[in-house]
C-alpha cells in the first residue's frame, strides 16, 4: 500500500478535476428505444408467420375436400381433381428417406458421442456434420442427380428419397450426439459395472434416459425434410400419375413420382384457377403437417427444447 | 486487550490470521470508544422483508450502516447475507419473483421505492462480487467504465482517473504496464482488485462486498483486506463474509443474521468477545452446526 | 436439447445373470460388432459429404474444363446464346444475402435479448416458439406468400413510394435498365431471405447470451448500465464470437435459399443487378429455374458447376461459423 489512501480527504483526490455528472435522460431514452424495438422485432417476427399461415388457410381451404385427397390432378384447364398422387408420393419419398438416415445417423450419433468423443476422427466427422447441415438442399438434389439420376438414366421416388435422406443423415447424428451427451456419465458407469457389455449398456441405459429426445429430434429431421422442394426438382422429379409399384416407368425405383412440393411449386405458377387453387391446398397440408407435428412433439415432451 | 483473545478464539478455524493483530486491534478500538447511535448513518434498513418467489428469505431487518465505516455482515450460509444487501442497490430486480418490501434509507430516500433512479442509486452504492467480474476489455477501459458512462470528462481527465483508482485498489503498480491488455488475463486477486478500482473510479458513496475474497487466494485475500482498511477513510464499506476471522479483523461493526433475521449488531470487538445472543455466540465459537 | 428423462429403472432381461459369468457369446461379439456398425454410421457422415464434393467435381468437369475460370467472370447465362456466366447470379446472390442479413442480423439481436433479458421465461417461451415455428415453416411456402402477397405489395405500395421521392435517386435505389415494376426483385428476395434466417441467427444469438456469465451482467448492472449498455459494452463483446458464427450460419443459408427466391428474384439472368428494385438471380434460383431447360452435356456440366461454386462457398461460411462457434464455447466456457 502506497502513500494515496491517506493523502486524500474527502471525495475526489485534491489533483483531480471536480467530476461534472452526466444526465441519464439520454442513456435512459436509448434503453427505452432499443427495448420498443425489440417488442417490435419479435411482434413482427411472429406476425409474418401469422400472416403466412392465415394466408394459406384462406386460400388453401376453399381446396380442401375429399376429393383433394383421393384425386389425380385435373387436366390443365380443368375442374376437379386432387392432390392424392403427390400426397402418396411424398409419404413414400419421406419414410423411405427417414428409412435410411434415421438408423445411420442414430448409430452414427452414437458413435460420436460413445466411442469416439473428443479423438481426432470424431472432431473431424462432427465438424463435417455441422458444415454438412449447411449444405444448400439445391447441391445436394443436383448431387444426386450427377451421382443417381444421370447414370441410370431416369429420375426416381428412390433417387428423391436419398437426396432427402443425405440431408437428414448429419441432423439425426448430431441430434443423436447432443442428446445422449446430456446422459449424466453415472449412468453409462453403472451399467458397466454391473458387467453389461457396452452395447447393452447404450442400447438399453442410455437410450431408454434419452429416448423422449430422440424421437423428438428424429420426427422433427423427418418433417424437416418433407417439406423440402430443391432436393426433389431434379431427382424425384413429379408426376400426374399414381404411384405404382416399384419398378417400371411409374414405380417407386423406376420412375419419376409425384411429390407434394414440386407439385405445389409447378402449380403455383400456373395461370389456372383451379391449379393455383390446389397448389394452394397443397400448402396447407404441408403447412398443418410441419407446424402440427412441431407443436405436437412440444405438447408432448413438455421441454422439447428450452426456448 | 480484548483483541487478542478474540483472534484466539477465532484461530479453532484453522485459519491463518493474515494481517498483523496490532492494526485489527487498532481498527476494533476506535469502534469500542465511539458512539454508534451518534454516528452519521449512511443506509438506514427498517423493517426489511425478502420473498424469493412465496418464500420469505429476510425477517424484519433492522440495520444502520455508519458512514466511513466497515461493516461485516456474518452468518451461516444461507442465512440471507447476500440477499441483504443485494437489495441496496437493488441488483436482486434482475431475478423475476425477487421481491423486497420495507425501508431501505439512503440519502434520505427509501431506495425500494419505485421512483429511485436505479442508474444513479447504483453509482452511489457500488459492488463487489464474489467472483471476479472483469469486462470482457482493457484493464484500462474497466477502469474507465463508470467514469465514461457516468460523468462528462475529456481524455487526460480520464487517464489521471483510472490511475487514480488504480493506485488507490493498490493494483497500479502492477498493471500500468498492463493497460492495454485483457482484463481477464490477471490473476484472479488482482482481477478482484481491478474491481474495487472499477468500482471506486466513480467515485461512490457506499462499497458493497459480496464475499470478496471467496475465490481469491490467502495472499491475495490479505491485500485485499489491507486495501478495505485503506478504502474506509474514504468511502463507507459493508462486507459479506462467512469466514469469521476476516469479519474480525477488517470490520468496525458485524451485524450477525440467522435464517433471514439479524439476530444481533454491534462493535465487531464486542460481537467476538461478548456476544450478547446465544445463537451468536454458538456460531463464533463454531459450536454451530 | 433437454427432453431427458432418466429412468434408472432395471433393464429387463440381462445384466443380473450375464454379469458374474464369464463373457458369453454375445458379449465377445456384441460390443465388437456394435462398435463397428457405430463407427461405420459416424464415418458415413464424413464419406457423404466427400463423396458429393467428389462427384460434382467429376460431373462439372466438361465444363471446367471448357469454361475454366471465365465462368466466374462472365456476366450472363445464356447457353442458347453461347455465353456460359456466373456472374450475374454471384452478384444476385451477394446482393439478396446482404439484403437479408442487413435487416435480420439486427431483429435477431435484440429479439434474443428480448428473450434472454426482458421478458419473464414463460413469455421468452411464447415468443420463443413463435420465432421458431417460423423457421419451420418449408421455404416453398415463403415463396408462394412472397409472390402471392408480397411481390404486388412491392410492386404497388412500396416501390412507387421509393420512386416518387429522393430515395428514387440514391445509388443502390434507382431504378436499372431491367427494371419491371420492383416486384419481383432483389429487395423482395432479400426480405423474405431476412424472415427466413432471423429464426437462426436469433436461437444462436440466444444461446450465445445466456453463456455470458450471470456475475458479469449484473457487475454491469451494478455498474449502474442500463440493459441495453449491459448488453452492447459487455455481454456483446463476451458473445462476439457466438454471435459472428450465428451470422456466418445464417449467412449460408441465405446464400442456399432456393425455393423462396426462385419465386421472388424475377429470374434475369444476363446482368449484375444495377438496383435493388431491378430483377436478378441467384446461383440456387438459377440452378433451379435453368435445369429443365439445359440440353447439352455443357449445360448441364455448366450447371452443376455452379452447384459447385455454391457448395464451395458455403463450405467457407460454414466452416467459419464452426471456428467462431467453437470460440466461443472455449472463451465462454460454456456448450452452445
Amino acid at each position: 500500500m502506497s502513500a494515496p489512501a491517506t493523502s486524500h480527504n474527502g471525495p475526489g483526490p485534491a489533483p483531480l478535476k471536480a467530476l461534472r455528472p452526466r444526465s441519464h435522460g439520454r442513456r435512459k431514452a436509448v434503453d427505452a428505444a432499443i427495448r420498443v424495438f425489440a417488442w417490435v422485432a419479435a411482434t413482427a417476427g411472429i406476425a409474418v408467420m401469422f400472416l403466412i399461415v392465415w394466408e394459406v388457410i384462406q386460400r388453401g381451404l376453399s381446396a380442401i375436400d375429399w376429393g383433394f385427397f383421393t384425386e389425380l390432378p385435373p387436366v390443365v384447364g380443368e375442374d376437379g381433381g386432387g392432390l392424392g398422387n403427390a400426397i402418396l408420393g411424398t409419404l413414400v419419398i419421406t419414410f423411405v428417406a427417414a428409412l435410411i438416415a434415421l438408423p445411420m445417423g442414430f448409430f452414427g450419433g452414437i458413435w460420436l458421442a460413445e466411442f469416439g468423443r473428443n479423438g481426432k476422427i470424431a472432431t473431424g466427422v462432427r465438424m463435417v456434420a455441422n458444415v454438412n447441415m449447411g449444405i444448400p438442399s439445391i447441391v445436394v438434389g443436383v448431387f444426386i442427380f450427377a451421382a443417381l439420376v444421370r447414370p441410370l438414366q431416369h429420375y426416381s421416388g428412390f433417387a428423391g428419397s436419398i437426396a432427402l435422406a443425405f440431408i437428414m443423415l448429419p441432423v439425426m447424428a448430431r441430434t443423436t450426439e447432443d442428446i445422449l451427451n446430456l446422459v449424466p456419465n453415472e449412468l453409462r458407469e453403472s451399467g458397466l459395472a454391473m458387467g453389461a457389455p457396452r452395447w447393452r449398456v447404450t442400447l438399453g441405459v442410455v437410450i431408454r434416459a434419452a429416448r423422449s429426445g430422440l424421437i423428438t429430434g428424429a420426427v422433427l429431421a423427418t418433417v424437416r425434410v418433407a417439406g423440402e422442394t430443391a432436393p426433389l426438382l431434379f431427382t424425384a422429379l413429379s408426376s400426374p400419375y399414381w404411384l405404382q409399384g416399384l419398378f417400371g416407368p411409374e414405380g417407386f425405383f423406376g420412375g419419376p413420382t409425384a411429390n407434394l412440393t414440386k407439385t405445389v411449386y409447378d402449380f403455383s405458377g400456373m395461370p389456372y384457377e383451379r391449379m393455383q387453387e390446389l397448389a394452394w391446398g397443397g400448402a396447407l397440408v404441408i403447412i398443418v403437417a410441419v407446424l402440427g407435428l412441431n407443436v405436437l412433439m412440444r405438447l408432448i415432451f413438455q421441454r422439447g427444447k428450452e426456448w | 486487550m480484548v483483541g487478542t483473545t478474540v483472534s484466539e478464539t477465532l484461530d479453532q478455524g484453522g485459519e491463518i490470521l493474515v494481517a498483523p493483530p496490532t492494526e485489527v486491534a487498532a481498527g476494533r478500538s476506535a469502534a469500542m470508544d465511539e458512539d454508534f447511535d451518534k454516528l452519521e448513518s449512511v443506509i438506514s434498513v427498517r423493517g426489511l422483508d425478502f420473498f424469493y418467489g412465496k418464500e420469505q428469505a429476510l425477517f424484519g431487518n433492522h440495520l444502520e450502516i455508519k458512514k466511513n465505516r466497515v461493516t461485516a455482515v456474518i452468518g451461516p450460509s444461507g442465512c440471507g447475507k447476500s440477499t441483504h444487501i443485494r437489495t441496496y442497490n437493488r441488483i436482486y430486480e434482475l431475478y423475476r419473483d425477487h421481491k423486497a418490501t420495507g425501508e431501505v434509507m439512503f440519502g434520505g430516500r427509501n431506495v425500494l421505492s419505485s421512483g429511485t433512479d436505479l442508474l444513479d442509486l447504483r453509482r452511489r452504492i457500488g459492488m463487489i462480487f464474489q467472483k471476479p467480474s472483469p469486462f470482457p476489455m482493457t484493464v484500462f477501459d474497466n477502469v474507465a467504465y463508470g467514469l465514461r458512462q457516468h460523468y462528462k470528462m475529456n481524455k487526460a481527465e480520464l487517464a489521471d482517473r483510472v490511475e487514480d483508482a488504480l493506485k488507490r485498489s493498490a493494483l497500479w503498480e502492477e498493471v500500468k504496464h498492463k493497460l492495454g491488455e485483457p482484463g481477464i488475463a490477471l490473476s484472479g486477486g488482482q482481477q478482484q482488485r481491478l474491481c474495487i478500482a472499477r468500482c471506486i473510479a466513480s467515485e461512490p458513496d457506499v462499497v458493497l462486498m459480496d464475499e470478496p475474497c471467496s475465490a481469491i487466494d490467502p495472499v491475495a485475500t490479505a491485500k485485499i483486506e489491507e486495501l478495505i482498511n485503506a478504502l474506509k477513510a474514504n468511502y463507507t464499506i459493508v462486507i459479506v463474509t462467512h469466514n469469521m476471522q476476516q469479519a474480525a479483523r477488517v470490520s468496525d461493526y458485524t451485524a450477525f443474521f440467522y435464517e433471514g433475521y439479524i439476530v444481533e449488531v454491534g462493535p465487531t470487538t464486542q460481537i467476538f468477545s461478548n456476544p450478547q445472543q446465544k445463537q451468536t455466540e454458538d456460531y463464533i465459537t463454531g459450536r454451530f452446526s | 436439447m433437454s427432453t431427458l428423462d432418466i429412468d434408472v429403472r432395471p433393464q429387463a432381461g440381462p445384466p443380473r445373470g450375464a454379469a458374474k459369468a464369464a463373457p458369453r457369446g454375445h458379449r465377445r461379439f456384441g460390443d465388437p460388432v456394435f462398435r463397428v456398425v457405430a463407427l461405420v454410421c459416424g464415418l458415413s457422415v464424413a464419406i457423404a459429404m466427400f463423396t458429393l464434393a467428389g462427384v460434382l467435381i467429376y460431373n462439372s468437369w466438361t465444363a471446367i474444363s471448357e469454361l475454366g475460370l471465365s465462368f466466374l467472370t462472365t456476366v450472363a447465362w445464356s447457353p442458347n446464346g453461347g455465353s456460359y456466366g456466373a456472374l450475374a447470379a454471384l452478384a444476385g446472390t451477394a446482393m439478396t444475402t446482404v439484403v437479408a442479413m442487413v435487416i435480420a442480423v439486427p431483429l435477431a439481436l435484440v429479439i434474443a435479448l428480448l428473450l434472454t433479458e426482458l421478458v419473464p421465461p414463460r413469455v421468452a417461451r411464447v415468443i420463443g416458439t413463435g420465432i421458431e415455428m417460423l423457421a419451420a415453416i418449408p421455404s416453398i411456402i415463403f415463396g408462394m406468400w412472397g409472390l402471392f402477397v408480397l411481390v404486388p405489395f412491392m410492386q404497388e405500395r412500396v416501390a412507387p413510394l421509393v420512386m416518387d421521392s429522393w430515395l428514387g435517386e440514391l445509388p443502390l435505389l434507382r431504378p436499372g435498365p431491367m427494371f419491371q415494376g420492383g416486384g419481383f426483385s432483389i429487395l423482395t428476395a432479400g426480405l423474405v431471405l431476412a424472415v427466413m434466417v432471423l429464426p437462426f441467427i436469433t436461437a444462436f444469438s440466444r444461446d450465445v447470451l445466456l453463456m455470458v456469465p450471470r456475475v458479469t451482467k449484473e457487475a454491469g448492472y451494478g455498474m449502474g448500465s442500463t440493459t441495453w449498455e449491459v448488453l452492447h459494452k459487455i455481454s456483446l463483446r463476451y458473445a462476439l464470437s457466438g454471435i459472428v458464427g450465428a451470422t456466418f450460419i445464417g449467412l449460408g443459408r441465405a446464400l442456399g435459399e432456393t425455393m423462396a427466391v426462385a419465386y421472388l428474384v424475377g429470374g434475369s439472368f444476363l446482368s449484375v443487378p444495377q438496383s435493388l428494385f431491378d430483377p436478378g438471380t441467384t446461383i440456387a434460383s438459377l440452378i433451379a429455374l435453368q435445369f429443365n431447360e439445359a440440353t447439352t452435356k455443357l449445360d448441364i456440366s455448366a450447371l452443376i458447376y455452379m452447384g459447385l461454386i455454391l457448395f464451395a462457398i458455403t463450405m467457407v461460411f460454414q466452416v467459419l461459423a464452426q471456428i467462431w462457434l467453437r470460440r466461443a464455447r472455449r472463451t465462454t466456457g460454456g456448450r452452445a
